[in-house]
C-alpha cells in the first residue's frame, strides 16, 4: 500500500497508523520517546517530593498546605481527564475513515486544552502575586514550577502540534501518510494526561493532607 | 482485540466486523473514562474530607493514581491491543528508571 493512495470507507485498513513502515517506525520510536520522557518526569517528580517545602524561613514562606485549593485543582483535573476521552473519539472516527468528525473532536480536545493551559496561568500568576511563591523564592517554589511548568509546556507543545497537523490537513483527508501523525499525536495527549494524574495526586493532593 | 489481519476476502463481512469490534472498543473506553473519573472523584473525597489520617490517605490516594494510570496506558493508549509488546517494553524500563530515582532521592540523598 503507498502512502499517498486514496481510500474509501470500505478500502481503509483497521489499524491504518501502522499500515506503512513509516507508521511503524513512528509508533515504535514514539514509545521509546514516551519511557524516555517517563524518566525524564520521574527526575523532576523526585526532586519536587525532596524540596517540597523547603523554605529559607519558615512561617514567612507559604508552604504547599498554604498554596492549594481543590476547587481549581478539580477544575483542571475533570478538563484534562475529559479532553483525553475526545481525543479517544477523534482516533475512534479516523479508524472509522470520518475525516471531518476527527477533526471536530480533535478540535474539541485542543479547545478543553486551552482551557486548562488557562486555568494554569491563572494559578501561576495567583501563587506569585497573593502569596510571594515565585521560581526564586525558595527551593520549593523552584521544584514546583519546574515539574509543573515542565508539564504545562507539555500541553502548549501538544495543542500547537494537534493544531499545525489540523490545518496542515485540513484539505487532505485521510491517508495513510497522516493516519500515523494523527495517532502519534493522541498518543503524547494521553500521555500528558498520565502525567497530570500524579501531579494533581503527589503535588496537590498531596500538598494538602501536609 | 487485535485489530490487525482482519481480511476474510469478503469486504462486506469486514466492515460488519470491524464496526462491531470498534463499537466494543469505544464501550470499554467510556467505561474506563467513568471508572477514572469516579477515582479521581475518590482521591478529591478523601483529602478534602476531616475524617482520615495522612498515613491512609497518602498510601491510598496513590494507589488510585496507579489504577487511574493503568485504565489510560491500557485503554486508551490501546496497549491491551496485540503488537504492543516493545511499547510495553520501552515504558517499563522507563517506570523501572523512575521508581529507583525516586527511590534514590527521597531516601539516601538526605540520610
Amino acid at each position: 500500500m503507498k502512502a499517498d493512495e486514496k481510500f474509501t470507507y470500505e478500502t481503509w485498513p483497521a489499524a491504518p497508523e501502522k499500515q506503512t513502515l513509516d507508521g511503524k517506525n513512528k509508533f515504535l520510536g514514539f514509545w521509546l520517546f514516551l519511557g524516555g520522557e517517563t524518566v525524564l518526569f520521574a527526575t523532576l517528580f523526585a526532586t519536587y517530593l525532596a524540596l517540597k517545602d523547603s523554605v529559607p524561613v519558615s512561617g514567612e514562606h507559604n508552604l504547599a498546605k498554604d498554596l492549594f485549593e481543590i476547587p481549581l485543582v478539580f477544575m483542571m483535573t475533570m478538563l484534562l481527564l475529559t479532553s483525553s476521552l475526545t481525543s479517544v473519539y477523534a482516533m475512534y472516527h479516523m479508524k472509522n475513515f470520518n475525516f471531518k468528525k476527527m477533526q471536530l473532536w480533535l478540535g474539541i480536545t485542543v479547545l478543553l486544552g486551552l482551557a486548562f493551559l488557562g486555568f494554569e496561568i491563572y494559578e501561576f500568576n495567583h501563587y506569585v502575586h497573593e502569596y510571594g511563591h515565585t521560581f526564586t523564592s525558595s527551593a520549593f517554589g523552584t521544584a514546583f514550577y519546574t515539574l509543573v511548568g515542565f508539564h504545562g509546556g507539555h500541553v502548549a507543545f501538544g495543542l500547537a502540534w494537534i493544531i499545525t497537523l489540523m490545518f496542515r490537513n485540513a484539505k487532505r483527508g485521510l491517508n495513510l501518510y497522516n493516519a500515523p501523525k494523527f495517532y502519534v499525536a493522541s498518543l503524547y495527549w494521553h500521555f500528558i494526561d498520565v502525567v497530570w494524574v500524579f501531579i494533581f495526586t503527589v503535588v496537590y493532593l498531596m500538598g494538602m493532607v501536609g | 482485540m487485535a485489530n490487525e489481519e482482519l481480511n476474510s476476502g469478503n469486504p462486506k463481512v469486514d466492515i460488519e466486523y470491524r464496526r462491531k469490534k470498534s463499537a466494543e472498543e469505544m464501550r470499554y473506553q467510556v467505561v474506563s473514562f467513568a471508572l477514572m473519573i469516579f477515582l479521581t472523584l475518590v482521591a478529591f473525597v478523601a483529602v478534602g474530607y476531616d475524617g482520615f489520617s495522612a498515613w491512609f490517605i497518602i498510601p491510598f490516594i496513590l494507589v488510585l493514581a496507579g489504577v487511574q494510570v493503568a485504565f489510560q496506558l491500557y485503554y486508551f493508549m490501546h496497549m491491551s491491543h496485540k503488537g504492543h509488546e516493545a511499547p510495553a517494553l520501552f515504558l517499563y524500563s522507563g517506570v523501572f528508571v523512575a521508581f529507583i530515582t525516586l527511590l534514590a532521592f527521597m531516601t539516601i540523598i538526605w540520610w
